[in-house]
């Protein structure tokens, strides 16, 4: 195995990481912070903005991969003030870590990225929503904000424009479904964080019924160096022919060096696994992947060189979510593992619905038995049926926790067979 | 019952915003600071200063899992389950700890001083397997390694009495 130095990739969002400390207002704007807002702010149009965001071909890093700026020019022109812009710092799903990383390496480049992305819809207000593990990323971004205010980039009359826009951090009270976009608004309000199925969609009627863009940290920090180097700078740092910009990979699992890394969209599983995160760990073989967090189908052997961009991952059968990759060993039981995703889903239901409060339960009390050595061969197309009905639940969560055991059916069946053939589980000595 | 001094605090945190109710759980967080959980007349007072009820209130309380509507101890562990610590030996970071401190998941040892709870996916599985005790994050846990933890826990809170 060659080693490979990190710089040896263009590091964009991660160019000020240093070991155990922040970037501080300086070294971000010696490295062209704040330029883009010098750049674009009293000069350009809302609508320049958006052309340039939609030629970047920037989507949503939150999960969906919904183009930035469709979402943006989704405002309706002649919508209610004040408008807001909610950015998701929840980050709850098992596996994804990115949202911690980017904040403890350059809180500025979220802040920036809120602030164009409030000027470009006219946003007066910005929140960001923080979970409690989360504690010391809030507060390093309170003091950031504090520090940009007297920047003059935030605050009253930014830059001596007329635009005015101000970000509060929002603690939350903790709970996977406050990451969810409509929950998160809900919460933000300080109401019962439940989903609330659009139309009309939070652009339209968000925060108080007024336009709110609610976006990924990751989403937003990668808006500043769009708008400073172009779009066509932004496409070219892609690995794959279609695909844009660097992503931040988040690697857990069984591999010798977990860890959060820069790279262009599209680089290879393979190179990810070997390169960086330096491998299976010793006397472990390479079994199964998650590519994008718990809600995502399990890619397999067969996918090992798969280009890692949302459109090559989801030609595989998966999605590439938030780009958090849990690697699983050949001494892992898959069903065990499933029974663990399944469990997690279950006690995040907010429990709104039937599908999703009901479903979950009763799939994880399925798996808990095949793993036990209870299991019974009607047991297979009465997960697989199950899991169809959990795609009419009311949001995303139960289709999304679905997913991982349509996954282990899908490419896995014969180790479920074997838990019910032996009557116990064949990891287990 | 709130102190008045509590409660000013609270008022101020209140009117930074422009909607008393968003400010719901910061105002739970900022009570369980001082007085460690929501009791039924916190509940109520608290409810009254964010112009909610106390029924509404307690529709948001029963949601999180930061609130708690009964007491904890002093130092609130949570044990993260989620799929990599899982896979990095989590039960064995729950048996270690729960036999450590004498007690089940769920429970408070009797001097006050550890909750011990499941929680999900910390955000931390680079370093699994991880735990958060209040709100600090301790990773790649052994057994030697939460011995010490404990310990200094211990230490830092007979200190705490002594001051
Ligand atoms: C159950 C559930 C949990 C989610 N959690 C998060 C989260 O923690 N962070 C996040 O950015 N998006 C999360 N999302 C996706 C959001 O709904 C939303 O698509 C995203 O924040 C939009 O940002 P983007 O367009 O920049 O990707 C979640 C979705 C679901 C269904
Ligand atoms: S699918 Fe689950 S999380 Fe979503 S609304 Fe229904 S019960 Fe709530
Ligand atoms: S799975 Fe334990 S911190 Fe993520």
């Amino acid at each position: 195995m060659t080693r490979v130095k990190l710089v040896e990739t263009p590091q964009v969002l991660f160019r000020n990481r240093r070991p155990n400390r922040i970037a501080t207002l300086e070294e971000y704007r010696q490295s062209g912070g704040y330029e883009a807002l010098v750049k674009v702010v009293g000069r350009w149009s809302p609508a320049e903005i958006c052309r340039c965001i939609d030629e970047s071909g920037l989507k949503g890093r939150g999960g969906a991969g919904f183009p930035a700026s469709k979402k943006w020019m989704s405002v309706p022109a002649d919508g209610a003030y004040p408008r807001y812009i909610a950015a998701n710092a929840d980050e709850m799903e098992p596996g994804t870590f990115k949202d911690r990383m980017l904040i403890h390496v350059d809180p500025h480049a979220v802040i920036e990225g809120m602030i164009l992305a409030g000027y470009t819809i006219s946003a007066s207000k910005g929140y960001i929503f923080v979970r409690p593990s989360y504690e010391s990323s809030a507060a390093i971004l309170e003091q950031e904000l504090e520090n940009a205010r007297r920047a003059g980039y935030l605050g009253e009359n930014i830059l001596g424009t007329d635009f005015s826009f101000d970000i509060v951090v929002h603690r939350s009270g903790g709970r996977y479904i406050c990451g969810e976009a409509t929950a998160l608004l809900n919460a933000l309000m300080g109401k019962r964080p439940n989903p609330i199925k659009p139309p009309p969609f939070p652009t339209v009627k968000g925060l108080w019924d007024r336009p709110t863009v609610v976006n990924n940290v990751e989403t937003l920090a990668n808006v500043p160096p769009i708008l400073r180097n172009g779009p066509q700078w932004y496409r070219n740092l892609a690995e794959t022919e279609g695909s844009a910009g660097t992503k931040l990979y988040c690697v857990s699992g069984r591999v010798n060096n977990p860890g959060c890394f820069e790279l262009p969209m599209g680089t290879r599983f393979s190179e990810i696994l070997e390169r960086y995160a330096g491998g299976m760990a010793p006397g472990y073989a390479f079994k199964a992947f998650l590519p994008g967090g718990a809600s995502t189908c399990f890619l397999t052997k067969a996918h090992y060189h798969v280009a890692m961009d949302f459109d090559a991952v989801a030609a595989a059968g998966s999605r590439l979510g938030t780009g958090a990759v849990i690697v699983f060993d050949d001494r892992t039981c898959l069903v065990a593992a499933v029974l663990n995703l399944t469990e997690f889903f279950a006690r995040e239901s907010c429990g709104w619905c039937t599908p999703c409060r009901e479903g979950l339960p009763y799939l994880r009390d399925l798996l808990w038995r095949i793993e036990h050595g209870e299991g019974k061969e009607a047991f297979i197309p009465m997960l697989r049926s199950m899991c169809k009905h959990l795609w009419n639940a009311y949001c995303a969560l139960a289709p999304g926790a679905a997913t991982p055991v349509e996954g282990l059916l899908k490419h896995f069946e014969d180790e479920v067979r074997e838990h019910i053939i032996q009557k116990r589980c064949p990891f287990k000595v | 019952m709130l102190s008045d001094a509590l409660k000013e605090t609270l008022r101020g945190k209140i009117a930074q915003g422009e909607h008393p109710r968003e400010h719901a759980v910061d105002v739970m967080l900022e009570i369980q600071k001082r007085c460690g959980y929501m009791s039924d007349e916190a509940m109520e007072e608290a409810a009254t200063l964010l112009g909610m009820s106390p029924l509404e209130l307690e529709e948001l309380a029963t949601f999180y899992d930061h609130i708690y509507r009964e007491p904890v101890g002093k130092y609130v562990i949570r044990v993260c389950d989620s799929a990599v610590c899982w896979m990095h030996g989590h039960l064995s970071v729950v048996d270690h700890l729960t036999s450590l401190l004498g007690i089940g998941m769920g429970e408070t040892t009797p001097d006050g001083l550890f909750t011990v709870l499941p929680v999900c996916c910390l955000g931390y599985c680079d370093r699994a397997p991880a735990m958060m005790i209040n709100q600090r994050i301790f990773g790649q846990l052994t057994p030697e390694k939460i011995d010490r933890v404990i310990r200094r826990l211990r230490e830092e809170a007979s200190f705490d009495e002594a001051e």
